[in-house]
């Protein structure tokens, strides 16, 4: 699997992403610098965490507008498959290329702790390494992750299943814990595209992905990705 | 010679219905200072543009596609215009 990692002004996930690409497929993917329109032919696009241009105007408003984007769109609309984590989430909806919006957090406070994800459809490259209903520990460190969209969509999002994770408490694990961290619309923690070749998700598997994290439920992620696409 | 120019002024505020919890912080922090009688507060951005044009409409026009696709989210915000000669 050939992959690409985008890099914005603010971008501050893009070698951990880059470091998990590496360790599951074996080589390097291209850092993309976010005024470059072309980069070679990759299989997956992601779209790290951080603060690209600050959150300024809105968390990924600017990120969304920028030249290499349009190319991501055109690659995303031909089938590519894209990855959006954290601040890459937020990119991919104000680009429409995912529904919805990530607002400011409920409880008003920036929440960076481990959760419970459920996942929900694991019939997917991104999601075909976990089991159905398998609750993971994937960590969130965002202040804009509550998830948000109208009755009409969301109703069609579960009816497509297009939901890939929910936040949930599960007092079977013990673990600092509990529920939805941002108050998002069905705990929705991550969603798929109609085509369900673009994830968008707020928690970071990139920052679980090897013993040496405290925890590894996202290299599964990765490593599914990199058996499935090439 | 002076290239005309012309003000607009944009509010983007949040569509009923969209959970506005720094509103509610504000409102919370006015009652507080003793401020009663509060029933709600929603918060918004005000953004100033100083652009060269000098004809009202496409002024408005433009502001409106600026609007549309960086300076309001029109998922979760509206926005209104006002021009300034």
């Amino acid at each position: 699997m050939k992959s690409a990692v985008v890099v914005f002004p603010g971008s501050n996930c893009d070698r951990d992403a880059a470091t998990a690409l590496e360790q599951a497929t074996g080589h390097a993917p291209v850092m993309v610098w976010h005024g470059d329109t072309d980069f070679p032919e990759v299989d997956l696009i992601v779209l790290p965490g951080g603060f690209s241009y600050g959150d300024y105007l809105r968390a990924g408003a600017m990120a969304a507008q920028s030249p290499v984007v349009r190319t991501v769109i055109e690659r995303a609309n031909k089938g590519v498959y894209v990855l959006g984590i954290c601040n890459g989430f937020q990119v991919l909806t104000e680009t429409g290329l995912l529904p919805g919006a990530l607002m400011r957090n409920a409880n008003l406070k920036f929440v960076c702790r481990t959760v419970n994800l459920k996942v929900e459809n694991t019939e997917t490259p991104f999601t075909g390494g976990y089991d159905r209903e398998q609750v993971i520990q994937i960590p969130v460190a965002h202040h804009d992750g509550n998830y948000f969209t109208d009755p009409e969509t969301h109703k069609k999002l579960v009816q497509e299943g297009r939901i890939a994770f929910r936040y949930c408490a599960d007092e079977s694990i013990e673990t600092d814990v509990g529920g939805n961290p941002n108050g998002s619309l069905d705990n929705i923690a991550g969603l798929f595209n109609e085509n369900r070749n673009v994830l968008g998700m707020m928690p970071h598997p990139e920052r679980v992905a090897e013993a040496a994290h405290g925890g590894t439920d996202g290299a599964a992620m990765f490593a599914h990705l990199a058996n499935s696409l090439s | 010679m002076e290239n005309p120019t012309v003000k607009a002024r944009v509010h983007i505020t949040l569509k009923n219905g969209v959970l506005d919890p720094q509103g509610k912080a504000i409102a919370h922090a006015l009652d507080q200072l003793g401020f009663g009688g509060v029933n709600d507060v929603r918060q918004g951005k005000y953004i100033e543009l100083d652009i060269n044009e000098s004809d009202p409409d496409k002024a408005r026009a433009t502001v409106d596609d600026m609007c549309a696709q960086l300076l309001a989210n029109t998922v979760i915000e509206n926005y209104s215009i006002e021009l300034d000669g």
